[in-house]
């Protein structure tokens, strides 16, 4: 899909979508609604930001339909920060990807956090020039979604209730599969292409290099700088940080504290540093008491 | 001789990966500790302004301009060279840089996401047929001053400088740690041990 004027620039190839990708390792992309917000979370060092009408916990509260958001909203946050610019588009609906592309922004987050479009598909996302990124709760969802077109791979966890049990539970589940996978011999990684229904040319790929072919993010209930560090620690690249920014007593002290946590996510001392004092983190749910699993959504 | 990767955000895995092939060994930098003994520096692709804030944050950056003004071989690629440029425009006005090679760059110059492209560089100085480059909203070379060394532009364009090098500070707008080409950073290492002679 390369510009016909320049046959030697390809655009839109798997190589450019998976590096902006690798760029963004080691980062924390911050949920953000308006412009204010925006800058807020680019003052605090954010490497991105994720373009929504509302962030998660707000979605929970109010229920009903959550769709893509405004292209206003979008166009006015593009306007406010110079780090790349994510927008969601809800699971199946190509039509909200193709808007939110022609819009320009850098990623498409196909997810679970708005109402699903398509009860059986998911978007054909090889279709695209801009990359996207797909949660997933466990390996077999994570290679589906590469088998896709996904440029980039996040835990669900359970996003709005400032609770991490749920994406520690995705990112063990798809790294210790991996792991699994590297001791297994040739015969054997035909049974886990079966057991994970995923294609056996990617399960042969991760048994040789240890890892999937894209990046794995974190993302889904990250509420203060030592979850951060936990979800590092186990093997997160980067983080998605939701409701647990602007939904806490000191927004941009708490987005500047997650993102000294993330960069130095093995160094306690300053983990404890950043930590100290920082008001009230988002209040959180517990899952058992949740009306809706929004990582259930998706397949 | 060990080469120091500056490991706050980025691709920092990458250029480790380039310099294991190459059999030189690297160390980690997040704090000034990390810094005593090193034959080289590389400044990686990621965000720079998040870069910038971590080098503050880290007191990483004053003892590194400290460094790099000495003379301590560098490279830099699409973040790192704005990091490393003499200025920078489009980035944001509180943006740290080490101003050590006299380029001016536009940041995100050639585009957003959409825009960013793959292309095959002719590098005379690295010899062997066209190299791959892959550039993801990188920055664009405005301007060059008298002391920089182009090393490489990009055809179209009024062939904008690509790569560039002045004394021990090497850049690139591109990612040669994104392939698997390792003649870039084999020139690097190169300068890292003229410099030691």
């Amino acid at each position: 899909m390369t510009d016909a004027a320049r046959p030697d620039r390809p655009t839109g190839t798997f190589t450019v979508k998976r590096g902006l990708a690798e760029m963004l390792r080691g980062g924390v992309i911050m949920d953000v609604v308006d412009a204010e917000q925006a800058k807020v979370a680019e003052d605090a060092g954010a490497v991105a930001v994720m373009a929504l009408e509302r962030v998660p916990a707000d979605i929970r509260r109010d229920g009903g339909v959550a769709r893509m958001s405004d292209p206003a909203l979008i166009e006015g946050i593009k306007a406010a920060v110079t780090v790349p610019v994510m927008a969601k588009a809800r699971i199946g609906h190509f039509a909200e990807a193709q808007v939110l592309a022609s819009l320009g922004v850098d990623f498409v987050d196909e997810s679970e956090v708005l109402t699903p479009a398509d009860e059986a598909h998911h978007i054909d996302k090889w279709a695209f020039e801009v990359p996207f990124v797909c949660g997933a709760t466990n390996l077999g969802e994570a290679l589906r979604r590469i088998a896709e077109g996904a440029a980039m791979i996040r835990s669900k966890g359970e996003a709005g209730t400032g609770n991490i049990v749920e994406a520690v539970r995705h990112l063990r589940s798809i790294l210790g599969d991996l792991r699994r996978i590297t001791t297994a011999d040739a015969t054997e990684r035909y049974a886990w292409a079966k057991e994970l229904q995923a294609p056996v040319g990617l399960v042969q790929e991760i048994a040789e290099t240890g890892r999937l072919p894209v990046p794995l993010f974190c993302a889904g209930g990250i509420a203060t700088p030592a979850d951060a560090s936990l979800v590092m620690q186990l093997g997160a690249e980067a983080v998605f940080v939701g409701s647990g920014i602007f939904k806490s007593s000191d927004p941009g002290r708490m987005a500047g504290a997650i993102v000294e946590a993330t960069a130095h996510f093995t160094d306690a001392g300053l983990v404890a540093k950043v930590s100290t004092g920082l008001g009230q983190a988002m209040a959180g749910q517990e899952i058992g008491t949740l009306g809706v699993h929004l990582a259930d959504r998706g397949w | 001789m060990t080469i120091g990767l500056l490991a706050l955000q980025g691709d920092v895995r990458e250029h480790a990966a380039a310099f294991a092939d190459l059999g030189e060994s690297v160390r980690a930098v997040r704090s000034p500790a990390d810094l005593p003994g090193l034959a080289g520096l590389v400044v990686p692709g990621g965000e720079s302004t998040t870069l910038s804030l971590l080098l503050g944050s880290s007191g990483l950056f004053e003892p590194l301009a400290e460094l790099l003004v000495g003379g301590l071989p560098v490279l830099g690629t699409c973040a790192g060279m704005i990091l490393l440029a003499g200025e920078v425009l489009d980035g944001r006005s509180d943006q740290r840089r080490f101003g050590v090679v006299d380029v001016t760059v536009r940041r995100n110059g050639y585009g957003r996401q959409l825009a960013s492209f793959e292309s095959e560089l002719d590098v005379p100085v690295l010899g062997g047929g066209p190299l791959p480059a892959v550039f993801i909203r990188a920055p664009v070379v405005e301007a060059v001053g008298a002391g920089v060394e182009v090393l490489a532009t990009l055809p179209g364009d009024g062939a904008r400088a690509v790569a560039c090098r002045q004394g021990r500070v090497l850049v690139t707008a591109f990612h040669p740690e994104l392939t698997p080409d390792r003649r870039l950073h084999r020139l690097f290492v190169e300068m890292t041990k003229e410099e030691r002679r």
